[in-house]
């Protein structure tokens, strides 16, 4: 199958594998132990899938906070939003 | 009850997600790829990074198309949800010849296409030959032209998505109202409570359901408002009228600058996305908290 109209680059395939791992990896930890409803420094009760979604959404706007107020590499931003990731899953 | 735990179950949704996977994720994939490169046609296409996420960011018409977005969607939710849940309340609680005749004249509008809707207000409203144009003109001696003033224009879209859209309101609460059961109106009547009571305790929470999916049709249908402010002034007089769409749409088919507008695309679907989310997370927990 020719797959040339979606003119893949190695930036967005890698981030597309990315995601996928974290799908999968998400579904395998949920099948070992699965997830509790918590309640952490949001002001909402979540589960692990919830704060991992709230957590990509807000990298998202991060990493376009970051494009759209400074003139910066964007690696920064990422770098932020790695951090803001982490921090919700774990304490979120 | 015990439910089953059979994770095979999840093997039903294959089918579902095949669908979404060639209609939906597929084609999101494809422009998440545009929005990183420059693509000059077939074949040829540069990376340029997050280049395209730049210019579109610091682009100031893009900003006001997103205020002038904002503002509307704002102003379409605040006047079609109360107005369609007062219109709901006022309908026959009963259900007979009287209130299907309501329903049905009320559900006219939604029947009309969108760029119908878009042609009859053009009539309605023109300053010279159009009803509401005359009346306002003529009688009223208020100088309304809606090609020439940026705020005629802007409101005559406004008050076009009120008649159109208010109705879906008007059927949602009224399946809501429908659903309480009668003793709930007779405990309050019991216990002495007044309307607003009978309003705020019983009927809001009950609607709570419905009005979730109406606030989120009509967020997401005003977000994405393109062809009535298209048939009416084309977006103008000036900008005034243009929304974010419309403003895709001149980026993507007009200027044919598919890097920039895919990388607004993703902009605009995150956008959607975090409102989405708030309305529902907002509304649900509103529900648990009440619950307790």
């Amino acid at each position: 199958m020719d797959m040339s109209w979606m003119v893949w680059t190695p930036v967005t395939a890698g981030f597309f594998i990315f995601i996928a791992i974290m799908l999968v990896c998400m579904t395998i930890w949920q099948v070992v132990s699965p997830t509790i409803e918590r309640k952490g420094f949001l002001p909402i009760v979540t589960t692990r899938g919830d704060r991992l979604f709230i957590g990509l959404l807000g990298s998202a706007y991060i990493c376009l906070a970051w494009l759209g107020l400074t003139d910066k590499e964007l690696w920064y931003g990422v770098g932020i939003s790695v951090a803001w990731l982490v921090t919700v899953m774990r304490w979120g | 009850m015990q439910k089953w735990a059979d994770n095979r179950a999840w093997f039903l949704i294959l089918p579902v997600f095949l669908v979404v996977a060639f209609s939906a994720i597929i084609p999101l994939m494809t422009v998440v790829n545009y929005s990183v490169q420059d693509i000059l046609g077939p074949g040829m296409s540069v990376f340029v990074g997050s280049e395209w996420y730049k210019e579109v960011l610091h682009n100031p018409r893009l900003h006001d198309a997103l205020f002038r977005q904002l503002t509307f969607s704002f102003c379409v939710l605040a006047i079609e949800i109360p107005l369609g849940v007062g219109v709901a309340l006022t309908l026959p609680r009963k259900k007979g010849v009287w209130a299907s005749t309501c329903l049905v004249l009320l559900a006219l509008p939604l029947l009309i296409p969108w760029n119908v809707v878009g042609t009859i207000w053009v009539m309605f409203s023109r300053p010279d030959i159009g009803l509401a144009g005359v009346t306002l003109n003529e009688i009223f001696h208020f100088p309304y032209n809606y090609t020439a003033d940026p705020l005629h224009s802007w409101l005559t879209v406004l008050v076009m998505d009120v008649w159109h859209w208010t109705p879906l309101i008007v059927l949602l609460g009224y399946a809501g109202l429908q659903a309480i059961p009668e003793a709930y109106y007779q405990a309050a009547k019991i216990d002495g409570a007044s309307r607003f009571a009978v309003f705020r305790y019983i009927q809001l929470p009950k609607m709570r359901g419905v009005l979730l999916i109406a606030l989120l049709l009509r967020f997401m249908d005003s977000f994405m408002i393109y062809t009535e402010p298209f048939v009416l002034t084309g977006g103008g007089p000036g900008n005034s009228t243009t929304f974010l769409s419309q403003f895709l749409t001149r980026l993507a088919v007009g200027q044919f600058d598919v890097g920039p507008a895919a990388a607004f695309s993703l902009i605009y679907f995150l956008i959607v996305l975090l409102f989405c989310f708030v309305f529902y997370t907002t509304i649900v927990n509103l529900g648990k908290g009440e619950a307790q």
